[in-house]
C-alpha cells in the first residue's frame, strides 16, 4: 500500500523536508558477503557498447535537417549592452533564427560574469553560426567587477544569509586547552571538465518537446524545461542514454539546452547546442574556492575541547553555498564548535557541485590542521584522530545507521606503518612521507525512486526506470541486483534507462545517492516479479507457495523438484509479469552518512618544489558492495581527480578583469596516466542493517574527500613544511619549505 | 573529390578545405565512436590511426590525408583490446575509451610486451576525466591474456 511520510530529503548536504509517497518495504536484507551476483566482481554490461564507440552519446546524436546554435557570451565580466546588430547576425549565410537578450530569460543584455549568454543563433552548420556571431559587432560599456571574496563579505555582496553554527561554548573550549592551533587555508577554483562537454539536442514533436541531453538529472531537467516553457511535464521528454561524464556540472538545464529548445520552437528543426571546450571551462561551472580561517583546541591528551572557522565561498553569481564546513562540525566528537560560512556572489563564473562539494574543500582545511595540532601535542595522527571519534552525530546528537570508521582506522594501520620504512628512502633532495586524512559525508540516498521489471515468456527480464548512467557502472549494479533476486545469471537482464517517457522516476545522479536510492527499488520490483512466478508455478504444480524459491534460473521446490524458470514463464505466450518497485524511506532519527581514511605515500623534492605522489591507500565503509569491480574504479577514479586537485588544477581568473585564463585542457592541468601512484583500495563492505532493504551507500563522492589533506601531512611528514593552501605547485611548496626554515631559525633563535 | 580509405573502405567525398576529419568522420560517415572532447588537440578523445600510427583526428585536415590508411574504433572493433578494456573495468563514462583503445592499438603492435612506463609514455596523450587510468594499465599490461 502507497504511504503519504514526511520525511527529510538530503542532496550533498542540503536537507528538505517533503512529503513523499513510499511503499511498503518488507524484504529483509540479504546477509553480508559476496552472494551469488550481489558482490561479485562484474563486467560492465554496457562495456563493450562503450568501448567500441557503439555507444550514442547527446554528442552522436544526429538528426534530419538538424540546425547548430551558437551563444554570444559575454567578454566581459560585468558590462552593459550599448549596441548589438542582430539584423546582420540574421542576414547572414545559412542563418535560421536568431534570439537576443529579450527573447530568453538565460540571455541579458547586462552581463554579470564573463560568458554569461547574451544571443544566439542557429544555422546550417556550427560554422556558420560561430561566424554569423562575428556580425554582431556588439558595443559594451564595461564596469567594475566584484571579484575580491573577502570584499564582498564586508559589502554584503552574498548568495545566501551567513550560515551559523554554535554548539556549547566554543570560548570556554578554549580556555580549557593546553594547545591551540590556528591557520588560514585556501583552496582553489576547479573546473570539472567532463570529456563530453555540456550539451542538448532539442526538437518539437507537435506539442512536445524531445530533449536528448548529457544530464546526471533526467527528471530535474524535465520539470525545469517544462516550466520554463509553460508545459505540462510531461509535454517534455528527456532521453539520455549515454553521457560522457559530470561530476556535478550535469545537474540543471543549462542555457544550452534552453537555447536549443527555443530555437528549435522557431525554426520547426532540432536544433543542436553543444558548448565548446572553451565555453565548457568558462561557464558549465566550478568548485568554488574557499577561504578557510580555523582553530582547533585540545587537552595535552588529544582530547578536542573547541573548533571554529570562518569559512569564505567564492560562489561567483550565482550557486549555492556548500557545506564547507560541514566536516568540522561532523568528522569528530568536539562539544564546542562555532563555525560561519560565507558564500560570496562576485562578477565571475557561477559554481556547480562538482563531487562531495563543500566536504572536499572543509576536509583539506580541517585534516591539515588536525596534523598540526598533533604535532604540536607530539601525538600520532592516527592516534589524535581515534581519540576523538565520533560515536554519533556531533550537530543534533542522532545515532548513526552505521559507522565502521574505527575499522578503517585498524587497516589504515598496516599503511601507516610503512611511513618508517618510506621516510628511510630519502634520498639526497627527495625528501619522502606518509599522511593520513578521514573522511566523513553524505551518500544515504533516500526515497522516491522506482523501477519497473517485466519477465516475458522466455524468462527474461528487463529493468526498465528512467535513470541515467553517469559513468559509474549504474546499469550493471541494477542488473545485478535484480539478477540476484530473481536467481537468474545476470546476461538474462537487460536494464533500459534514460528516457522520461518510458519508465519511472529516479533519483539524480549525484550525492553518492544513486545505488543506495535506486538499488532497493530494483529489488523490490524484482522481488515482486519473483512473487509472481511462484504463485504462478504453485498453481501449474499443484504445490504451496511457501515450499517454492527461485535459485539458479530454475523454480525449486522444499521436496526438491526443480522446474526450469522458462517452464513456467513459457505458459505466458504473450502475456508478461509486470513488477514495481519503490525506495523505502530512510529510518527516522538517525544519519546516514559514509566514512573513510586514506594513507599517501610522497617524495618531495626539495631543491625544486616537485612533488610525487607514490602510493595512497584507501580504505571506505559505504556498506554494502554490489560491484567490487566498479567499486574499486570509483575510488581509484576520486583519487586521481583528487590528486589534480591538490598539485596541479587551478582555474586562473584574471584578477583585474576576472576573465578565465585558463580556457583549455592544456592550460587547465587535469592529471595524466603518468601521474597516477599505486592504489590500494579496501571497502569494509559491511551492510548498513538500518538502510531499507540492500544497505548499501554510495561511494561516487567518498574517495576524492580525503586525499589532497593526505598528501599535504606527508608532505610535512616528509618536510617538515606545512603547505596552506591549493594546488600544491613548486612555488607554492618552495615558499613553505622556506616559512618552514624561517620558523626553525627563530626557533632556535629564540631563548629556552 | 577527395578519396578516403577508412577501415578498408573507400569513401569518395566532396569536402572544404578546411574540414577536419574527426568531422568527416562523424558527420559526414557517422563514425561517431571517434570522438571529439577538446576540439584543439588537447585531449587525444579523437584519435585514429593514419597508416598504423596514432593521430588526433580533430586538428588534422581531411585534405592532408592523402593515401594514408584511416582505421577508426569501429575498424578496431575485433580487436583483444576491447576485450582486455571490459575485462579490467578500463573504462568508466566511455568518452575518452574509444581514443583510448586506437592509442592502445599502435603501441600493442609495434611493441607486443610493453612495460609499465611504456604504457605511461604512449598513453599519455589520452586524457580520462573519470581516472580510469590504473585499469587502463591494467589493460594494456594484459591484453593478451
Amino acid at each position: 500500500m502507497a504511504r503519504l511520510i514526511r520525511t527529510e530529503k538530503e542532496v550533498e548536504g542540503r536537507f528538505t523536508e517533503q512529503w513523499i509517497v513510499v511503499e511498503e518495504d518488507a524484504l529483509d536484507q540479504w546477509p553480508a558477503g559476496p552472494r551469488t551476483v550481489v558482490g561479485q566482481p562484474t563486467r560492465r554490461v554496457d562495456g563493450v557498447e562503450r568501448a567500441t564507440g557503439a555507444a550514442v552519446y547527446t554528442a552522436d546524436v544526429q538528426l534530419p535537417g538538424m540546425l547548430h546554435a551558437a551563444v554570444l557570451r559575454s567578454p566581459h565580466a560585468r558590462a552593459r549592452l550599448v549596441r548589438l546588430d542582430l539584423d546582420a547576425v540574421r542576414a547572414a549565410p545559412g542563418v535560421r533564427a536568431v534570439i537576443g537578450p529579450d527573447d530568453l530569460d538565460v540571455l541579458t543584455s547586462e552581463p554579470c560574469y564573463e560568458g554569461h549568454g547574451v544571443a544566439a543563433v542557429a544555422a546550417d552548420s556550427f560554422e556558420a553560426a560561430r561566424a554569423a556571431l562575428e556580425l554582431a559587432a556588439p558595443e559594451w560599456e564595461v564596469l567594475e567587477p566584484l571579484l575580491d571574496p573577502e570584499e564582498a563579505v564586508r559589502r554584503e555582496s552574498l548568495l545566501a544569509e551567513p550560515r551559523r553554527h554554535d554548539r556549547g561554548d566554543f570560548d570556554r573550549g578554549l580556555a580549557a586547552a593546553d594547545v591551540v592551533v590556528q591557520a588560514e587555508y585556501r583552496t582553489q577554483t576547479l573546473l570539472h571538465n567532463p570529456l563530453e562537454t555540456h550539451q542538448s539536442v532539442c526538437h518539437w514533436e507537435g506539442d512536445t518537446l524531445v530533449l536528448y541531453t548529457s544530464t546526471q538529472n533526467i527528471w530535474g531537467v524535465r520539470d525545469e524545461v517544462a516550466d520554463a516553457f509553460g508545459l505540462p511535464h510531461d509535454g517534455v521528454r528527456v532521453i539520455c542514454r549515454f553521457m560522457g561524464g559530470g561530476f556535478g556540472a550535469k545537474n540543471d538545464a543549462g542555457d544550452y539546452t534552453l537555447v536549443a529548445a527555443e530555437l528549435a520552437r522557431r525554426t520547426g528543426r532540432p536544433v543542436r547546442c553543444a558548448l565548446t571546450r572553451r565555453e565548457e571551462n568558462v561557464v558549465s561551472g566550478n568548485r568554488n574556492a574557499t577561504i578557510q580561517r580555523l582553530t582547533a583546541a585540545a587537552r595535552s591528551d588529544g582530547t578536542l575541547t573547541a573548533l571554529g572557522g570562518e569559512f569564505v565561498s567564492a560562489l561567483g553569481w550565482d550557486g549555492w553555498l556548500g557545506p564547507t564546513a560541514g566536516p568540522m562540525q561532523m568528522l569528530y566528537a568536539c562539544a564546542n564548535v562555532r563555525t560561519v560560512e560565507y558564500g560570496a556572489k562576485l562578477n565571475l563564473p557561477p559554481m556547480a557541485a562538482f563531487r562531495a562539494p563543500g566536504f572536499v574543500e572543509g576536509t583539506f582545511g580541517l585534516e591539515c590542521l588536525l596534523d598540526e595540532l598533533a604535532a604540536r601535542l607530539e601525538l600520532d595522527p592516527l592516534e589524535l584522530r581515534r581519540r576523538n571519534h565520533a560515536d554519533s552525530d556531533g550537530t543534533d546528537d542522532r545515532p548513526y545507521t552505521s559507522k565502521n570508521l574505527m575499522e578503517c582506522y585498524r587497516r589504515a594501520e598496516t599503511h601507516w606503518e610503512r611511513r618508517h620504512e618510506v621516510r628511510a628512502r630519502s634520498e639526497g633532495p627527495w625528501k619522502r612521507g606518509v599522511g593520513m586524512a578521514s573522511q566523513i559525508w553524505y551518500g544515504g540516498g533516500g526515497p522516491p525512486s522506482y523501477a519497473w521489471i517485466r519477465v516475458g515468456s522466455d524468462g527474461r527480464a528487463v529493468v526498465v526506470t528512467a535513470m541515467q548512467d553517469i559513468g559509474t557502472g549504474t546499469r550493471t549494479a541494477m542488473a545485478q541486483i535484480a539478477a540476484e533476486e530473481l536467481g537468474v545469471p545476470l546476461e538474462h537482464v537487460r536494464v533500459e534507462i534514460g528516457d522520461s517517457a518510458r519508465g519511472p522516476y529516479s533519483v539524480i545522479s549525484g550525492g553518492s545517492s544513486t545505488t543506495p536510492s535506486m538499488g532497493p527499488a530494483v529489488r523490490s520490483a524484482a522481488a515482486d516479479v519473483k512473487r509472481q512466478i511462484l504463485e504462478i508455478a504453485a498453481q501449474r504444480f499443484h504445490l504451496e507457495e511457501r515450499v517454492l524459491d527461485l535459485k539458479g534460473g530454475n523454480v525449486v521446490s522444499a521436496d526438491g523438484g526443480s522446474w526450469s524458470l522458462e517452464e513456467v514463464t513459457g505458459l505466458l505466450e504473450d502475456a508478461q509479469i509486470l513488477g514495481k518497485g519503490a525506495r523505502g524511506p530512510n529510518p527516522t532519527g538517525m544519519r546516514v552518512m559514509t566514512f573513510g581514511a586514506q594513507v599517501a605515500e610522497v617524495a618531495v623534492d626539495v631543491e625544486t618544489g616537485e612533488v610525487r605522489v607514490e602510493r595512497v591507500a584507501a580504505i571506505h565503509d559505504v556498506g554494502r558492495i554490489v560491484n567490487p569491480l566498479g567499486a574499486s574504479s570509483q575510488v581509484e577514479g576520486g583519487i586521481i581527480q583528487a590528486i589534480g586537485h591538490a598539485l596541479s588544477e587551478e582555474r586562473l581568473d584574471d584578477p583585474a578583469t576576472g576573465l578565465v585564463l585558463t580556457q583549455t585542457l592544456d592550460a587547465y592541468k587535469v592529471p595524466t596516466i603518468a601521474d597516477v601512484p599505486e592504489i590500494v583500495t579496501e571497502l569494509v563492505d559491511v551492510p548498513d542493517e538500518h538502510l531499507t532493504n540492500l544497505g548499501s551507500k554510495g561511494l561516487g563522492e567518498p574517495p576524492i574527500i580525503p586525499t589532497a589533506a593526505a598528501i599535504a601531512n606527508a608532505i610535512r611528514d616528509a618536510t617538515g613544511a606545512d603547505v596552506r593552501s591549493l594546488p600544491i605547485t613548486r612555488e607554492e611548496l618552495l615558499h613553505a619549505l622556506e616559512a618552514a626554515r624561517e620558523q626553525e631559525r627563530r626557533g632556535a633563535a629564540a631563548p629556552a | 573529390m577527395l578519396e578516403l580509405t577508412i577501415n578498408g573502405g573507400v569513401h569518395t567525398l566532396d569536402l572544404p578545405v578546411d574540414r577536419p576529419l574527426a568531422y568527416v568522420l562523424r558527420e559526414d560517415l557517422g563514425l561517431t565512436g571517434t570522438k571529439i572532447a577538446c576540439g584543439e588537440g588537447h585531449c587525444g578523445a579523437c584519435t585514429v590511426l593514419l597508416d598504423g600510427i596514432p593521430t588526433l583526428s580533430c586538428i588534422t585536415l581531411a585534405h592532408t590525408v592523402g593515401e594514408r590508411e584511416v582505421t577508426t574504433i569501429e575498424g578496431l572493433r575485433e580487436h583483444p583490446l576491447v576485450d582486455a578494456f571490459v575485462r579490467t573495468d578500463a573504462l568508466q563514462c566511455g568518452f575518452c575509451t574509444p581514443g583510448q583503445i586506437v592509442s592502445a592499438s599502435a603501441l600493442v603492435a609495434a611493441n607486443p610486451s610493453p612495460t609499465r612506463d611504456e604504457v605511461r609514455h604512449a598513453m599519455a596523450g589520452n586524457l580520462c576525466r573519470c581516472g580510469a587510468y590504473p585499469k587502463i594499465e591494467e589493460a594494456i599490461l594484459t591484453w593478451r591474456d
